[in-house]
């Protein structure tokens, strides 16, 4: 690789070519702070927090977008830059909510550790005139709350250059800038899939999904109900963060503990309603094969992704899968199967999910999500929640032991935990689809490597049984927008297509802990996150969702077979056609 | 579309027609080896009566008295005799209606529609000038002096305004008459694109618009980068409130802005360029498209110009009431139909412009200087100037001068040459206290610099900048914190909202000043205000955060004792901070008659008839107007 | 929503002529600035009607319109009196004495600035700079220039129009 050799702060540091004075500092171990930076999502050098002296230049510049050259000389940590950065911070925060205390992001807020480390002790220094907004609540997701934004645009970058979707932007100009959705439309009127990405990179307070942990503890203590979790394959990949583990850490087993002393009556795993999926949607998929059905065959367990397609796409609504999402097949198994195997009645039981994802929180409230003639899933929160319940109940997450999900609904195979990263939904397939094709004989293959990775759009074929099978993985809707494009006009034909809605799938999901730009700039989270969910599978006795013996049992004894008039009526859903503005 | 023999028999044919309006003998075209073919051509009007048909002059009338004028004409039966020709402007806005009347060159001023018809019959028909309405300057007991002959002109030396108010904007057949177009011609021919830019390199020529970053380097940066596409785009967003020369040479003169644009299209090898235009200039608008449709008709542009093989083509885009446009990376972003907002360099747009290709901006002054440097050459060019700034100035004159309109000088002519002789001093024998330069992104020069040359580099020692070249005259009356807090709203109006420091800092600044102006601040705020101009200066992404400081810095370094005054002794000295003033009335001089208190719109003035009136200081709203009614001049602010 | 406050009235004939634009520049690079302008043109104003049609037609998200619209100054979601008052508060003018006569305007018509006469007639506006300088301090109502005024001749001009 070509070198570049630089001073900073004196010291000579060679970084390659085409490095920015950031990228080069942290060679020589400095971090130099950050804001509006974030790494292939937001570039634009506007916060200025992240400003160094360069010899040469007439003013201060913004090491993040600053290439280097040959023979820089860099300070970053001169009295002049050390104060510019208080002063930039001042600013910033006399134009701020500063209600610290109450703030969900108090600990974690990006801000807030700035203000920290740069010793800005006056926080009333510049204060004058301030912004007001009103609060939008109107998405079912999330709240939008203005007056502690901080500008830096990483949600508008997030929503507009990563999901292609730009449905809140920057408005007006000077003081009176702010980001919001076209005449200020609140975001549940507007064409928002609810993935929460930019919630998962906003530095600050200003985005947060609708907190339902006090509804959660609400039902725990209600002693007339019982109170059942599930928990989603990704979620036990991120939720260590909030504790301090490192990225990539796989916690299940004190997950599953700290919710039994949270006081869910069981404990159980999405992962089960995973492996179900896969039986329900193999089977639809051969059929379509098979019987001239409508291909491709699209996932339909992302909810944004779905939100996504009935306004960007509506015209492929019938390439969806109609399965519901293992999140909702799990509700609906629970209040169907599992209330008449306890019996308990439906009404009765507490359904709430955990899961790496701010869509869900939409999706319990669709059409067609109620199989026991109640809602499937009642109360829907986000890994971050999750940690967020495990603090307010005072456990030592560390200290916990590990302890196994409640059976029956608690069994799951090594092709549903790989459901939270990109491709997993379509290898878990491939394992039960290619075991059928190919006369359900006990050797086939197990591993789809092909599918595998953080790549936006991913293409394999599988000769299987005489027949080539084409498949393809999207995740992130602008990745899936240009995959679709491209089967819309022709140019790329597919059997099958796996798209999440999140880049990278759920383990980058937007209900997951917010990792700051300091270690997002410099790490590649979806991978070190999917990599637990891989290692996860890879040591699973089980590795394919139709040896799931609970699965079977379930089908044995309740639904029948695969795609069964019962497994439709509980299992299935539908989709609405929308348009992209609706005014 | 025209050869160049075709371009050569036009400017043959219409130099005759335009020598009529040249006092000067055009130093610039007529070389040797051209200028025999003038006198061929005889003109074949006897006189050519020039109305303005700029900004200034159109608000005044114009266009109606240009109509009356074509009419009494053609009563008179002079229709064969004398045209009326509509120019751009002439610069003495003051003035305005102006019309011109040659070969004699007698400028009238101020013209009305009722007047028209004396001037026909007496000056264009008997040939006897109407001097009572010729402008008094003019009017000497030696007889009539021409325009050229007057204070206003005779100090001036036009290149980049020659043509404005000498040809008609909107016939080609005029701009190719002064020569126009030849350069374009030069440079395809006889010009490698090297030989271009070195041309302009030599020529010392730096850009009007702002920083003065030498144009032959930009064009270089430019060309040494490969792409499919290139861009050439003109800066015509002319955004500093009270400098408007940019606008007059597209109304007087759009072809030559056309013409560069193609020359530097050549030289840097692009071949497409945009006109980025304020839409609040319309009629420069309309002679842009008008000139580049005539432009293409000639084949000036479009495909294959002159032969040669080169293509270029000139896009016209409106800005939409966004100042930022002005800078570089801004304008870009928004003739790529986004928020108008800049983008951090490097990149530069000499390798990442426009569409993310190798791009130049140069404004409308500095092109309009272009293909008069390729004609004459660079020594030519060079030859006038300072050392480090070649070539001539326009400056738009305004505020407290009794000439307001453009001039233009070589660089390095001193304020007091600018403002008293040719701008004719301040009016109402009221005392200079400084001129304003380089709009919000510049600053105020006070009278002990009356004397320094003006160019780039002593404006920016003394704490200001030549920006576009608005030269606003303030006088004692003015309050320079005031002033400062004026650009400072303007900055805070304008910032794009993007980085945190012009954004906030602004804000917090003008806060600061308008705390000032109302009798609110303290001493520490005057130590916070500095602090966090250096900070904006030092921290903001582009040149208008970079600059909107310099109001306030160059006011604080030359006013500091109004700051005091209003701080410390809670006076404006000037008068104008409302919050600070007080309107007394003098007993002695107080008769009683009780009108101020009639007119007070408040009723905060109490007294009976024939006794000593009391203004009430809580409940007078300082509006003044019982001082411009009071007949005995007992009311005054303090 | 800032529409609710105006009905929008759109005819068909505008919706056309809209239409008619967007499908001559839809292939220019950057051509949603001159869409926005000749839209300006066609309905006086940019209500969510019309920026919706021209997102749609654009395939671009309108909260992009939208962002671009409220960017700059020319750009009005609200529809303009009959007669637009704007006063220039350039430095030429402003040390002119524009601002008062611009306080003159606020007080004579009793709107603010950006606002309309509840009748629809006049509405008002500071504007910077139109390169009129030599007649500082300067106001106009639509296309007609009013030069080297002072606070006294305000209510004279706002007479011709009443």
């Amino acid at each position: 690789m070509e070198t570049v050799n630089i001073k900073i702060n004196g010291m000579a540091v060679a970084a390659p070519k085409g490095s920015t004075i950031l990228e080069a500092a942290r060679y020589a171990g400095i971090d130099i702070p950050t804001l509006c930076y974030l790494k292939d999502i937001n570039a634009i050098g506007a916060c200025r927090i992240c400003v160094v002296e360069v010899k040469g230049a007439r003013s201060l510049v913004a090491s993040c977008v600053y290439p280097i050259n040959e023979g820089m000389e860099v300070w970053t940590n001169s009295p002049k830059v050390l104060n510019s950065r208080k002063r930039t911070l001042q600013l910033i925060i006399s134009n701020h909510d500063r209600k610290c205390l109450s703030c969900v992001r108090s600990g974690n807020c990006e801000l807030q550790k700035l203000c920290k480390d740069l010793h800005v002790d006056d926080e009333a220094y510049y204060d004058g005139e301030k912004t007001h907004y009103a609060i939008d609540d109107s998405a079912a997701h999330m709240y939008r709350d203005n007056n502690k934004c901080i500008l830096c645009r990483r949600c508008s970058a997030v929503c507009e250059n990563v999901q292609g979707i730009g449905v809140i932007g920057p408005n007006e100009r000077g003081f009176k800038t702010n980001i919001s959705s076209a005449f200020y439309m609140g975001l549940g009127e507007t064409s928002c899939v609810s993935c929460g990405q930019c919630i998962a990179v906003c530095p600050t307070g200003a985005l947060s999904e609708k907190d339902c942990t006090d509804k959660v503890l609400e039902a725990i203590n209600d002693p007339s109900k019982h109170v059942i979790v599930q928990t989603a394959p990704a979620v036990r990949a991120g939720l260590g963060e909030a504790f301090g583990y490192p990225i990539g850490t796989n916690v299940e087993g004190k997950m599953v503990a700290a919710l039994r002393r949270i006081g869910f009556d069981k404990v159980f795993d999405t992962d089960f309603a995973a492996d179900l999926t896969i039986m329900e949607e193999a089977t639809e998929f051969l059929d379509r094969v098979q019987n001239g059905g409508v291909l491709p065959l699209i996932t339909s367990c992302s909810p944004g992704w779905i939100k996504y397609c009935e306004h960007y796409f509506p015209d492929m609504t019938e390439n969806l899968s109609s399965c519901k999402s293992p999140q909702q097949m799990f509700g609906a198994t629970a209040k169907t199967y599992y209330a008449e195997k306890m019996g308990i009645d439906p009404k009765d039981i507490v359904m709430v999910s955990v899961m790496p994802c701010t869509a869900k929180k939409f999706e319990i409230g669709r059409d067609n999500q109620n199989a026991a003639g109640v809602p499937d899933v009642d109360i829907s929160i986000t890994t971050r929640e999750l940690a967020r319940l495990i603090e307010r109940v005072g456990l030592n997450f560390s200290l916990l032991p590990d302890e196994e999900f409640d059976a029956p609904l608690g069994m799951s195979t090594g092709a549903a935990v790989i459901f939270g990263a990109t491709g997993g939904v379509m290898e878990a397939a491939l394992r039960t689809a290619v075991w059928k094709l190919t006369g359900e004989t006990s050797d086939s293959p197990v591993e789809f490597t092909e599918v595998r990775g953080v790549a936006g759009i991913k293409e394999a074929t599988y000769n299987v049984a005489g027949m080539d099978v084409k498949v393809a993985v999207a995740s992130g809707l602008k990745n899936a927008k240009e995959l679709l494009e491209k089967v819309k006009s022709g140019e790329a034909e597919y059997h099958f297509i796996e798209i999440m809605g999140c880049p990278g799938g759920c383990v980058n999901g937007g209900g997951q802990p917010q990792v700051p730009a300091s270690v997002r700039n410099f790490t590649d989270i979806r991978a070190l996150r999917a990599k637990a969910l891989y290692d996860a599978d890879a040591a699973m006795p089980v590795r394919k969702s139709h040896e799931n013996a609970a699965v079977k049992e379930l089908y044995d004894t309740y639904l029948g077979a695969p795609g069964s008039h019962k497994a439709h009526e509980i299992l299935h859903t539908t989709y609405v056609k929308r348009k992209i503005h609706e005014i | 579309m025209k050869t160049l023999e075709e371009l050569r028999a036009i400017r043959e044919k219409m130099q005759g027609q335009i020598s009529i309006r040249r006092e000067d003998v055009d130093r610039a075209y007529d070389s040797a080896s051209e200028s025999a073919a003038v006198a061929e051509d005889a003109p074949k009007y006897r006189s050519h009566v020039l109305v303005c048909g700029g900004t200034g002059c159109t608000s005044s009338g114009s266009v109606q008295i240009m109509k009356v004028l074509q009419e009494e004409i053609d009563k008179n039966g002079l229709r064969d005799e004398v045209c009326v020709v509509q120019t751009g402007c002439h610069g003495l806005c003051a003035l305005g209606p102006i019309m011109i009347v040659y070969p004699d060159a007698t400028f009238y001023s101020m013209v009305k529609e009722e007047d028209i018809p004396e001037i026909v019959s007496e000056h264009l028909k008997d040939g006897r000038p109407v001097t009572r309405l010729l402008y008094s300057e003019t009017v000497t007991d030696d007889g009539i002096k021409s325009l050229s002959d007057t204070n206003f002109y005779k100090h001036q030396h036009r290149i980049a305004l020659r043509n404005c108010g000498v040809i008609n904007p909107e016939n080609i057949e005029e701009y190719i008459g002064t020569g126009g177009y030849q350069a374009l011609g030069k440079v395809l021919t006889e010009m490698t694109p090297d030989d271009v830019i070195q041309t302009m390199l030599d020529s010392g020529l730096r850009g009007r618009g702002g920083a003065g970053f030498p144009t032959g380097l930009k064009w270089k940066f430019a060309k040494a980068n490969d792409a499919d596409q290139k861009y050439v785009c003109c800066n015509a967003d002319e955004g500093d409130p009270g400098a408007f020369m940019d606008r007059s040479v597209l109304e007087g003169d759009p072809h030559v802005v056309l013409e560069a644009m193609a020359i530097a299209g050549y030289a840097i090898g692009a071949t497409q360029g945009y006109i980025y235009v304020r839409a609040e200039y319309p009629i420069a608008v309309s002679r842009l498209i008008i000139a580049i449709e005539q432009a293409k008709e000639y084949g000036m542009l479009g495909e294959d110009i002159f032969g040669t093989g080169f293509n270029f083509n000139i896009g016209l885009r409106l800005g939409a009431g966004a100042f930022v446009c002005g800078e570089e990376t801004a304008l870009m972003t928004s003739i790529e139909g986004k928020r108008g907002e800049p983008r951090p360099r490097p990149p530069f747009p000499a390798l990442k412009g426009l569409f993310q290709k190798p791009t130049i901006l140069n404004n409308v002054e500095t092109l309009a200087n272009v293909p008069q440097i390729i004609v004459n050459g660079p020594e030519w060019f060079a030859s006038m100037g300072t050392e480090k700034s070649k070539g001539t100035k326009v400056f738009a004159l305004g505020g407290k001068i009794k000439n307001t309109g453009l001039v233009e000088v070589p660089m390095g002519t001193t304020l007091r040459q600018v403002i008293e002789d040719i701008g004719g001093g301040i009016p109402n024998g009221k005392k200079f206290k400084a001129a304003q330069t380089g709009g919000p992104s510049g600053g105020c020069i006070p009278a002990e610099h009356f004397d320094i040359p003006i160019d780039y580099d002593n404006l920016i020692s003394i704490g200001s900048m030549m920006g576009s070249g608005g030269l606003i005259v303030m006088d004692e009356d003015n309050c320079m914190v005031d002033i400062a807090k004026f650009f400072l709203e303007f900055t805070v109006d304008e910032s794009c909202g993007k980085c945190t420091p012009c954004r906030v800092g602004t804000k917090r600044l003008y806060e600061i000043l308008d705390k000032i102006t109302k009798g609110q601040g303290t001493l520490e705020d005057l130590d916070k205000r500095e602090e966090l101009c250096y900070y904006i200066k030092e921290n903001s992404l582009c040149g208008l955060g970079q600059t909107a400081p310099n109001p306030v810095l160059s006011t604080l370094r030359y006013f500091k004792d109004e700051y005091i005054a209003h701080v410390v002794d809670k006076k404006c000295p000037a008068g104008v901070c409302k919050a600070l003033l007080s309107y007394v009335i003098d007993a002695d001089k107080c008769k009683g008659c009780t009108l101020c208190a009639r007119t007070c719109p408040n009723g905060a003035i109490e007294g009976k008839v024939k006794e000593t009136h009391v203004i009430r200081q809580d409940k007078c709203i300082k509006c003044g107007a019982c001082m411009e009614k009071c007949r005995f001049g007992a009311i005054s602010k303090k | 929503m800032a529409s609710n406050k105006i009905p929008f009235a759109g005819s068909k004939e505008q919706e056309a002529a809209l239409m008619q634009i967007i499908s001559e520049h839809k292939d220019d690079p950057g051509c949603l600035m001159p869409i926005l302008q000749k839209a300006q043109d066609i309905y006086g104003y940019l209500p969510i009607e019309v920026q919706t049609m021209i997102a749609d037609e654009l395939h671009i998200p309108l909260e992009k319109v939208y962002g671009v619209v409220t960017f700059y100054a020319q750009f009005s979601l609200y529809p303009k009196g009959r007669y637009k008052v704007s006063v220039c508060l350039g430095t030429a003018c402003y040390v002119k004495g524009s601002g008062d006569i611009f306080n003159k305007l606020q007080e004579l018509l009793g709107i603010g600035s950006g606002e309309c006469t509840p009748d629809g007639k006049f509405s008002l506006e500071a504007c910077r700079c139109i390169g009129a300088c030599g007649l500082a301090p300067v106001l106009t109502v639509n296309d007609e220039v009013y030069g080297r005024l002072t606070v006294d001749d305000v209510e004279g001009i706002l007479q011709k129009y009443a």
